[in-house]
């Protein structure tokens, strides 16, 4: 997020789109509804007629994979009635005349033509974005799991400057973060490309630093993404992997295809908490501590790096994460020996610089200090790009918009789109193995619309086929006008109904994110299908 | 801000302009009595527990919603003050189970710690009872309304800082009481379980379910710590006895969130102690997995490593771990010779 999320509530305007905000983020999903409360206007623009819409000023139901041409229809309006913010767009950025050319066809007619919107609410709400003092975007996965993810970013950011609504409290740019720590998985460098504090691996001089401080020579390429490492293992050429704290087998798209990697895999170790779908397929299993029993640090979908702290010793022979890679690297020859979590962590802040002021003491004091903080005098960053952008100029980028990979044809006629619920969280194995939530929320239903519902003879509550080109799984149909003809949904959550053998796995070739909320698939009544 | 001087049970006391007596005598370290009040709460002046005898004033005003002017002189526990409150505990007790000694409640409810404090060990006001059955059809938490003393602030809590609005008052006079539209049980309105409401009830009204019968409060310790699930990054307090968690919080000190959660990291605690756990490294063998030590399944995963060869190794970390475990997870891969490391931050 470039803002905080107590800048949530004094926000002017708040666009939210592509995220489920009450249910993916329910305490932020409070911060909205406090917002709205205190006078804000709501623009929602989603697939689904999600709560945070029955609220909003103007709804804008968009059909999945059409995110660019609705920003680049609003930024059309923008433009056209003179509402854009000319000070900043001077003073600010570069770029503004090429895309101000690429959005002059993005009429409101247009943009209603591929996106099923109003054209009248696109106005509508270009004209509300535009006039707020302060606006804030907010957005999630609904944005970026396309293969056009960072173009879809690239239009939000777009549609954001020319408005100069980013750099001030309560206005910005704020994707809202899923994971307890993606964050800081990102920040700690696992990711292909990038050590710690995002410093490039091709970087000859992070390189040297880096490998001057652990006393090894390293690789300077870029390592395989997820994707890439699973298409190596089917191809042989990945030999051995090792997951922590991942559940693949139920969160990656197209299944059935992830499945045959792992198969093909010479060697799999899975570190995880539980026996889950994907250490099914380990070698080798390591019990890994739950987040009670150990110490260390999130960091939240708000750059605040926050201690976590033990709270019951292990269970069984469970260890820490950390021990259980560092007993690893002992034994294939590597002297670590860091007696605490804290050890690791003052490694950590070392060699990155973005974390260098940051000690556990502080951190405890300070009930948790947003990055950047260069030095223990800093009192960390509360929102970012005031007054500049890390690049100096802000940059637009021309964007057009591109039709998701599948398209609905006559085999395959619906798209899905996949999302959370309030309950579970991602592969559900912590939370389906919590008695309560279990009980509350214990099977997953398809999303059809009653129209779709009616053509196809099924009734609430009848067991369905949902094909796609990728595999097929039953579920039970659940009908409701939340959803638009054409589209249905699902969560990701159930091992039982395992939606992602349906997905797409066609990435976005900048972020290499799969396109996992636009899959054509066909829909079917079992019964009917006995019958035959 | 404009200071006013105000003296409370004698002691001069400097604050600001607006604030209510009850703040003011927080700010000089003096206590008074509250059920219905909640600094996050808009005030509502309903409970009369905090009333205060002022200098000149005709009433006893409730300390929570009544604003300092310049010279007042309050007294928070004088005769008439107390008096009060005494009756006010003996009016609460007559509508009171007095089942403190199975109450999951006790040790930490505001009407048991102000009837010690004042001496009130039973009602003045002996009269019919309130009957409403325990409501327990959810699986988060139980409401039973007997024990209720209307102080209103789960309602508060719930259309304030929630925003769900699933439950108010209903009825009046006697029959008045808390509840979802229509008498229906919570799971049929649009609560949506954060259990907020069962961590600002100052009685045994509102209890979580899976904690119960699991330890009396002067048992648990509670441990500060962030919620396991998504990105907010709530601070939460796991309850601990011994080494088992049996309840959780949100913790107010956290600046995410400022105390409030939802329903899975309130009470989706459990799974830490779930029979699934892994609780012995395992080595797959003919297709079974057998238990091994740790020391033979450490060995087997480095020979494999090693025999992979920088090329044909590589890991995904985690976005569930600390950043500590993400740090040496990549910082092995990569002395290991592969920057084929990566998470699930795309999914």
């Amino acid at each position: 997020m470039t803002n905080s999320i107590d800048e949530v509530e004094n926000a002017d305007c708040l666009l939210i789109s592509g995220s489920n905000t009450t249910e993916a983020h329910p305490v932020i999903g409070y911060r909205v509804r406090k917002a709205l409360k205190n006078g804000a206007k709501l623009i929602v623009i989603e697939p689904r007629r999600i709560e945070l819409a029955d609220y909003a000023d103007v709804f804008v139901q968009i059909k999945p994979g059409t995110n660019e041409a609705i920003f680049n229809g609003l930024l059309h309006v923008i433009i056209k009635e003179d509402l854009y913010d000319k000070e900043f767009v001077a003073e600010r950025t570069e770029g503004f005349e090429e895309v101000k050319a690429a959005v002059e066809k993005y009429t409101p007619e247009y943009v209603a033509e591929i996106t099923g919107a109003n054209a009248e609410d696109i106005v509508e709400a270009a004209r509300i974005y535009a006039a707020a003092d302060k606006a804030s975007v907010l957005y999630t996965m609904g944005i970026t799991q396309h293969s056009s993810g960072t173009n879809n970013v690239l239009a939000i950011a777009n549609l954001v400057m020319a408005t100069g609504n980013i750099g001030r409290e309560s206005t910005g740019m704020n994707p809202l973060r899923g994971q307890n720590n993606v964050q800081g998985a990102c920040d700690m460098g696992a990711l292909p490309v990038v050590f710690t504090g995002y410093q490039p691996v091709v970087d000859p001089a992070a390189n040297e630093k880096f490998s001057k401080a652990w006393g090894v020579s390293l690789n300077d390429k870029p390592g395989l993404t997820v994707t890439e490492i699973f298409k190596g293992a089917k191809d042989g050429t990945v030999k051995a992997v090792y997951i922590m704290g991942e559940n693949p087998m139920i969160s990656d798209a197209d299944l059935n295809h992830l499945e045959e990697s792992l198969d093909k895999l010479e060697f799999l170790v899975v570190q995880d908490i539980f026996l889950t779908e994907t250490a099914q397929y380990a070698d080798v299993v390591l019990p890994a501590c739950t987040f009670a029993e150990k110490d260390g640090t999130f960091v939240n979908t708000e750059r605040r790096v926050q201690k976590v702290n033990k709270a019951i010793g292990p269970i069984g022979e469970s260890k820490a994460d950390w021990e259980i890679i560092m007993a690893l690297a002992n034994k294939l020859g590597i002297d670590w020996n860091y007696g605490s979590a804290e050890d690791v962590f003052k490694e950590i802040t070392s060699l990155t610089p973005s974390y260098a002021g940051i000690t556990y003491q502080r951190l405890e004091e300070e009930e948790g200090i947003q990055w950047p903080c260069p030095t223990e005098d800093h009192p960390g960053t509360k929102f970012l790009h005031q007054g500049k952008f890390s690049r100096g100029l802000g940059k637009f980028h021309p964007i057009e918009h591109q039709p998701p990979a599948e398209s609905p044809d006559e085999d395959y006629p619906f798209i899905l789109t996949t999302g959370r619920n309030l309950y579970h969280y991602h592969t559900a194995s912590m939370t389906g193995r919590s008695k309560g939530i279990k009980e509350f929320s214990f099977e997953d239903t398809l999303r059809i619309n009653p129209e779709d519902a009616a053509a196809l003879g099924v009734a609430d509550g009848d067991m369905v086929k949902v094909a796609s080109r990728r595999g097929e799984i039953q579920v039970k149909a659940e009908i409701t006008d939340t959803v638009g003809k054409g589209v249905v949904f699902m969560t990701f959550h159930f091992s039982d109904s395992p939606v992602n053998k349906l997905t797409n796995c066609v990435i976005d070739p900048i972020a290499k994110i799969p396109e996992l909320k636009v899959s054509a698939v066909k829909v079917e009544k079992v019964a009917e299908m006995a019958a035959k | 801000m404009t200071k006013l001087n105000v003296t409370i049970n004698g002691l001069p006391v400097e604050a600001e302009a607006g604030m209510t007596i009850l703040e003011a005598a927080e700010l000089a370290g003096i206590d008074i009595p509250t059920f219905c009040h909640d600094p996050q709460l808009v005030g509502a002046g309903a409970c009369r527990i905090c009333i205060v005898e002022v200098e000149n004033a005709r009433n006893l005003p409730a300390s929570c919603v009544t604003p300092i002017w310049d010279g007042m002189v309050i007294n928070t526990e004088s005769d008439r003050a107390v008096q009060a409150r005494k009756a006010n505990l003996s009016l609460l007790l007559a509508n009171h189970p007095l089942d403190c000694l199975t109450c999951e409640k006790s040790g930490a409810c505001s009407l048991q710690d102000y009837c010690y404090k004042y001496g009130v060990s039973e009602t003045d006001y002996v009269g019919e009872g309130k009957d409403y059955a325990v409501e327990d059809s959810n699986p988060f938490y139980e409401r039973d309304m007997n024990k209720c003393i209307l102080c209103g602030k789960c309602a508060r809590v719930c259309h304030e800082i929630n925003g769900a609005g699933a439950i108010d008052y209903a009825f009046r006079g006697f029959t008045s009481t808390i509840s979802p539209a229509f008498g229906e049980p919570v799971e049929n309105s649009p609560c949506v379980f954060c259990g907020m409401c069962t961590d600002i009830c100052p009685v045994g009204a509102l209890t979580p379910k899976l904690s119960k019968g699991k330890g009396r409060v002067w048992e648990i310790n509670k441990v500060k710590t962030i919620c396991p699930y998504c990105g907010t990054g709530c601070a939460i307090d796991l309850h601990v006895k011994g080494n088992e968690i049996v309840g959780a919080s949100g913790n107010r000190e956290g600046l995410a969130n400022k105390g409030h959660v939802c329903v899975k990291g309130h009470y989706g605690w459990d799974f830490v102690h779930s029979p699934d756990r892994l609780t012995k490294p395992l080595i797959k063998k003919d297709g079974k997995f057998e238990e091994a030590s740790w020391d033979e399944a450490l060995s087997l995963v480095a020979d494999k490593f090693k025999a992979a060869g920088a090329e044909g190794l590589a890991g995904l970390s985690s976005a569930r771990c600390t950043n500590e475990d993400n740090y040496l997870f990549q910082k092995l891969l990569r002395m290991m010779g592969s920057n084929s490391v990566d998470h699930c931050a795309r999914l």
